[in-house]
């Protein structure tokens, strides 16, 4: 396809030139917010601009080929496969709350920044270019051909949806927020506003359509995310490198911190969370990653194993910029509340203070009746009209969307800090429906119901359960029930105890056969599921003290343990799929 | 193309790829758990103006995991073409 060369080709062009005129419309708004343009209309145009600007991606880069619509042509660069990765990868969550969990826990939030970048050396040793050398659609498809029947492939199918449904609708629901709060609308119709930006993207073009959009996306929320923090480091420290010159920030924390009379400081170890359950979480975090579908389907999509490798470290790269900006966002914040925040009188407390109390994320809590009179007060506080430590309350959500405010920055960066939090929860929502649409068409329709269909009419098979698909999540994210939010960590446990073990032995043991698969999977997702529901919500005493969140501690060994011991009590699996293992090893076997 | 690769080299290739896979995974569990595990002594040390083991979480072991992704292509890459089995062959 000489077109699509051409274009691979002109995507260093096109992305700088996208680049390029994305910080010319920046620039043209902060220009026109100094000649008065009202902060409504900087919200409007920014959700606007941007929201269309990905349907454009996404109807230009429709699609009525198989492959394009399922693996991209199988064309996309390693870098730029990088980039769509980050953005599939980075959700609501990790750009607007991480900073938060940061500053709440310090050193103890940490295990969130290590989990979720050490799970892709996982990706990298393990999967990525064995799946690439595979070369299917999706991973029931792996499951399926690998152990054979339609058994492995049902129960991939259930697991990508269980681990993919939880995850969506909370990035759905993030998108709701975002829009709802800028574009002055309640937040049910918000939920639908963001649907619309992620359906006109995925709809048209499947993952061709989502790839080129995600690249647009990551490059917004990248920029969105390092301008605040880059200014607010200049401002504090002179040094235009936040991510060094924060530990000069943590240093003088340190000091505040011992005049405030907190004992347990902002950089040690095991405050919130002890040794044991740091350890799990990590652990299950980093396996959770290597077991996401929507992560590792993205590596059928590099043109070679070759490339799928440095397409690995790619990602990584394009994840660690944020990541590691994350942990400098927090200190600085709180540097600031504790330098400028705690200990004035109630009424020389920072502009942003107020601002963001209007929104509901702060709360000040000094009167003697706090708990009663101002909402979002856990204490009373003693009515001295200085504001304690105690007597603040933040939202994790505020640090990164106030920072802006901290800063002393214009209206039209807080614009920009939202459009890249609505990019992070588009861009995650849209590989994650892409994954279970697929699921679906792909897996349950194609390869089981119907494996005469047309390529036609797997399409148009694959885009109304998309639809609909989009649909229930969006009804569910519009009543979202705090439940459903507080289960999100969960889809880690579960894919990594269902995924990780059939996965690996899958291609590391050529022993593993059919029976050892199923009953492997079937025990891992049972435990972590059982675990987790009955420590979450009947009260079980947990294991050893593990906290739910990190249920697939248990679930993972026990995963291996029962394929490897199922296995070897079953017959061996055929010489066939011997030899197809042994074929995933190399990237390229000559016959001979 | 690829001449054809003889039973005893396709060996071979597997044992090195296991051996780099289970070099690199080591490096990985060091930098991770051990360092989570000594967290509280090693955050005595301070490191670019940071407590080590803070530092170590919150960009010295990611620095290490993208060095280890990208050495693996490297080396896999060399291999491949040592061995024979390049998709550019």
């Amino acid at each position: 396809m000489a077109s699509n060369t051409g274009f691979i080709n002109n995507l260093p062009k096109i992305y700088g030139m996208y680049t390029g005129g994305f910080v010319f419309f920046v620039v043209a708004l902060a220009i026109a917010e100094q000649m008065g343009l009202p902060n409504a209309w900087i919200g409007y145009v920014f959700m606007a601009a941007t929201i269309g600007l990905y349907a454009m991606i996404g109807i230009m880069s429709r699609t009525a080929e198989t492959d394009e619509y399922y693996v991209a042509g199988r064309s996309v660069p390693a870098l730029y496969n990088g980039m769509a990765t980050g953005a599939d990868w980075m959700s609501a969550a990790s750009f607007i709350g991480m900073a938060g969990t940061l500053y709440a826990q310090g050193y103890d939030g940490l295990a969130f920044v290590m989990g979720w970048t050490g799970g892709y050396v996982l990706v990298a040793l393990f999967l990525a270019p064995y799946l690439r050398k595979f070369g299917q659609y999706t991973i029931p498809d792996f499951l399926g051909v690998r152990y054979g029947g339609n058994l492995p492939r049902t129960i991939g199918i259930i697991c990508a949806i269980t681990a993919s449904f939880t995850y969506v609708i909370a990035q759905i629901y993030g998108a709701g927020i975002i829009t709802s709060r800028f574009l002055g609308i309640d937040l049910a119709t918000g939920v639908w506003v963001g649907l619309v930006g992620v359906l006109v993207c995925s709809l048209l073009g499947g993952m061709r359509a989502v790839t080129w959009t995600q690249v647009a996306q990551y490059i917004i929320l990248i920029i969105a995310y390092l301008v605040p923090v880059v200014w607010l480091s200049i401002k504090v420290t002179g040094n235009p490198v936040p991510q060094l010159a924060y530990g000069e920030v943590l240093q003088q924390i340190g000091q505040l911190e011992q005049q405030l009379g907190v004992t347990a400081g902002h950089a040690t170890p095991f405050v919130k969370n002890d040794m044991v359950n740091f350890l799990a979480l990590t652990f299950c975090l980093m396996v959770g990653t290597a077991a996401l579908p929507h992560i590792l389907m993205r590596f059928f999509t590099t043109p070679s194993v070759k490339e799928a490798r440095k397409s690995v470290g790619w990602s990584l790269f394009f994840i660690f910029l944020l990541y590691f900006t994350a942990p400098a966002y927090a200190a600085f914040a709180k540097l600031e509340v504790y330098s400028n925040v705690i200990g004035q009188s109630i009424a020389a407390l920072p502009g942003w203070v107020a601002s963001w109390t209007q929104v509901g994320l702060v709360s000040v809590c000094d009167a003697v009746d706090a708990m009663t009179t101002v909402k979002g007060c856990a204490v009373n506080g003693n009515g001295d009209g200085i504001l304690q430590l105690a007597e603040l309350v933040l939202n994790a959500d505020a640090i990164v969307l106030a920072t802006p405010e901290i800063a002393g920055l214009p209206y039209v960066i807080a614009g920009l800090v939202a459009a890249g939090g609505l990019a992070a929860a588009l861009s995650t929502a849209d590989g994650l429906l892409l994954t279970i649409s697929n699921a679906l068409s792909h897996d349950v329709y194609y390869k089981m119901v119907n494996p005469n269909a047309s390529a036609k009419k797997r399409l148009t098979i694959a885009r109304i359960l998309l639809l609909g698909v989009a649909a229930i999540a969006a009804y569910a994210a519009s009543n979202a029930p705090a439940t459903i939010l507080s289960i999100v960590a969960w889809a880690f446990s579960i894919a990594a105890a269902a995924f990780f073990p059939a996965l690996v032995l899958g291609i590391f043991w050529k022993r593993a056969n059919k029976a050892g698969a199923v009953a492997g999977m079937l025990v891992g997702f049972g435990l972590t599921l059982y675990y987790l529901i009955n420590v979450k919500f009947l009260g079980m005493t947990p294991w050893f003290g593990i906290k739910d969140v990190s249920a697939g501690i248990f679930g993972i060994p026990l995963g291996f343990i029962t394929i490897w011991a199922v296995s070897l009590m079953t017959q061996e699996p055929s010489q066939e799929t011997k030899d197809m293992v042994e074929d995933l090893r190399y990237p390229k076997l000559a016959k001979g | 193309m690829n001449a054809p690769v003889t039973e005893e080299r396709r060996k071979e290739y597997w044992r090195r790829t296991l051996r780099i896979t289970a070099i690199l995974l080591s490096i990985w569990f060091v930098v991770t758990y051990v360092v989570i595990w000594f967290a509280v002594p090693l955050n005595q040390f301070t490191f670019l103006g940071f407590p080590f083991a803070f530092y170590m979480g919150a960009q010295g072991s990611l620095i290490v995991y993208v060095a280890l992704i990208v050495f693996y292509a490297w080396y896999m890459n060399r291999l491949d073409s040592e061995f024979g089995v390049s998709e550019e062959g």
